[in-house]
């Protein structure tokens, strides 16, 4: 069974570039020209409504939880805060990070660099790494956002609930930052010519967390915590579940997006969370088209794509099996049906194992699963 | 070189543009919202994705892989992840046709 080395400078790194993974050229659903142009156009409009209510809810629910701090009637408040600051933010990055949400550029920018603050990313660095994995979706040793590795660390995902790993591992980078810049991982997808910028938004991150704490120890009171760093911990469950759907348990490896990723059907709520990146596949085949227009592109291009899971506990109840098989075998994973309208994958460009210099045949690299 | 002969001026629709393939090279060629025409090198300077799936908005070209985006009249780098700029060319419009010169 091969390993699989996730290092981005390791010989996976290497091996992906030497046989043509690394920046490929991917499988597209074809559509029509003037179609695309039309699910491309952007709107400054859905973005300003949703960010009106997002932020709304935000003091609103912040506003009660302190005023009913400390008493328990606070809670269900805080929860809800916790949300919004530690899941809303992570899509709102992503979104504006894109530049697609709103259509003026100012509005990108300042969402984008409030989200980064609230879900813990370098604006700087994390603007570098996404464009990576979008170059490299789930390639070993050349994504830097693969979420869950294999074989998979369950606790350690069940930790990130919590948020509890993505913290443990922000706050020393965040003072590594703020000192030296990026790290070496970092400087290999971040061009020298940001580096600066790395240091100057963690000196920005970390100033402000001091404050924070410095208030919360004047004040003898983690209320200031609570409104600012904590609900990172406190609301990141929703973030995590969701996006551990957007790849998880499928291939690796591989330059088609129907292979590696996953549309989730969801209840509106969370769509509004996740800002419909339960579009997953859509999303990263035609990354230009905004948010608020992947249900239409999903109606487009559905014909050529495996059925979408039809509600989060779905995808979970497909997902996790898959996890893990992958504790025992590694190179398991799920490979869904196409529908008969479908352009069929294309089996020679998928062909290449981790851990290995030669095109593996491939029921040695994969135990396919309908 | 002389210049190169790569469309009709109706081949590409407003603020929109079209691929141009001539030998090895590859090229993207713009129709501008007031109806000027423009070229550039076909490739986005950041990972060597094409631009003819890209969305013109303006006076500027999004490349569809990573939203980077370009001046497509000056090939000025305006928005992350592209640094470098996008080489341009010379282009003329006669009688219906649009010529790239190439050189």
């Amino acid at each position: 069974m091969a390993k699989r080395d996730y290092s981005l400078q390791g010989p996976d790194a290497r091996r992906a570039v030497e046989t043509g993974l690394a920046a490929a050229e991917w499988y597209h659903t074809e559509v029509p020209r003037k179609v695309m142009k039309d699910l491309m156009q952007r709107s400054d409009a859905p973005a300003i409504r949703d960010t009106v209510i997002l932020y709304g809810c935000m003091i609103l629910f912040a506003g009660l939880g302190i005023a009913l701090w400390p008493s328990l009637w606070s809670a269900p408040f805080w929860l809800a805060y916790g949300v919004l600051y530690g899941s809303a933010s992570d899509s709102r990055w992503h979104e504006c990070g894109h530049g697609t949400a709103f259509k003026t550029k100012w509005m990108n920018d300042v969402v984008y660099q409030i989200a980064s603050f609230m879900i813990m990313r370098n604006a700087a660095t994390w603007r570098w790494s996404h464009a990576r994995h979008h170059t490299d979706t789930y390639i070993v040793g050349r994504d830097p956002e693969i979420a869950v590795m294999r074989p998979p660390e369950l606790a350690k995902v069940i930790l990130n609930f919590f948020g509890i790993i993505d913290v443990i591992r922000f706050f020393p980078n965040l003072v590594y930052n703020a000192a030296f810049g990026p790290t070496a991982d970092e400087r290999t997808f971040v061009p020298q010519s940001e580096w600066g910028r790395v240091r100057r938004v963690a000196l920005v991150h970390l100033s402000v967390y001091v404050a924070t704490v410095a208030l919360a120890v004047w004040m003898q009171s983690v209320l200031p915590l609570m409104v600012i760093g904590l609900p990172r911990l406190y609301g990141a469950w929703h973030h995590v579940m969701t996006g551990l759907l957007q790849h998880g348990g499928l291939a690796d490896n591989v330059i088609d997006h129907r292979l590696n990723s996953r549309t989730v059907l969801m209840n509106p709520i969370s769509r509004f969370i996740y800002w419909n990146m339960n579009y997953h596949v859509e999303h990263h085949m035609f990354p230009m088209v905004p948010y608020h227009a992947l249900p239409r592109l999903h109606d487009t291009i559905r014909h050529d794509l495996p059925a979408p899971n039809r509600s989060i506990a779905e995808g979970f109840r497909e997902m996790w099996p898959a996890f893990r098989r992958q504790l025992a075998y590694e190179d398991f994973f799920l490979k869904r049906s196409l529908p008969p309208t479908a352009k069929p994958y294309r089996e020679d460009l998928h062909q290449i194992s981790p851990g290995t210099l030669t095109p593996a045949a491939p029921p040695a690299t994969a135990i396919p699963a309908e | 070189m002389p210049w190169i002969n790569a469309c009709a001026t109706d081949d590409i629709d407003e603020e929109d543009l079209i691929r141009f393939d001539h030998g090895s090279q590859t090229f993207a060629i713009y129709h501008s919202p007031e109806g000027d025409f423009y070229a550039t090198a076909g490739r986005c300077t950041h990972e060597e994705v094409h631009l003819c799936d890209g969305l013109v908005m303006g006076h500027l070209i999004e490349c569809p892989k990573h939203n980077g985006q370009f001046d497509y009249r000056t090939g000025e780098a305006k928005r992350a992840p592209v640094c470098v700029n996008l080489r341009t060319f010379p282009v003329k419009v006669e009688a219906g046709r649009v010529f790239i010169d190439i050189a």
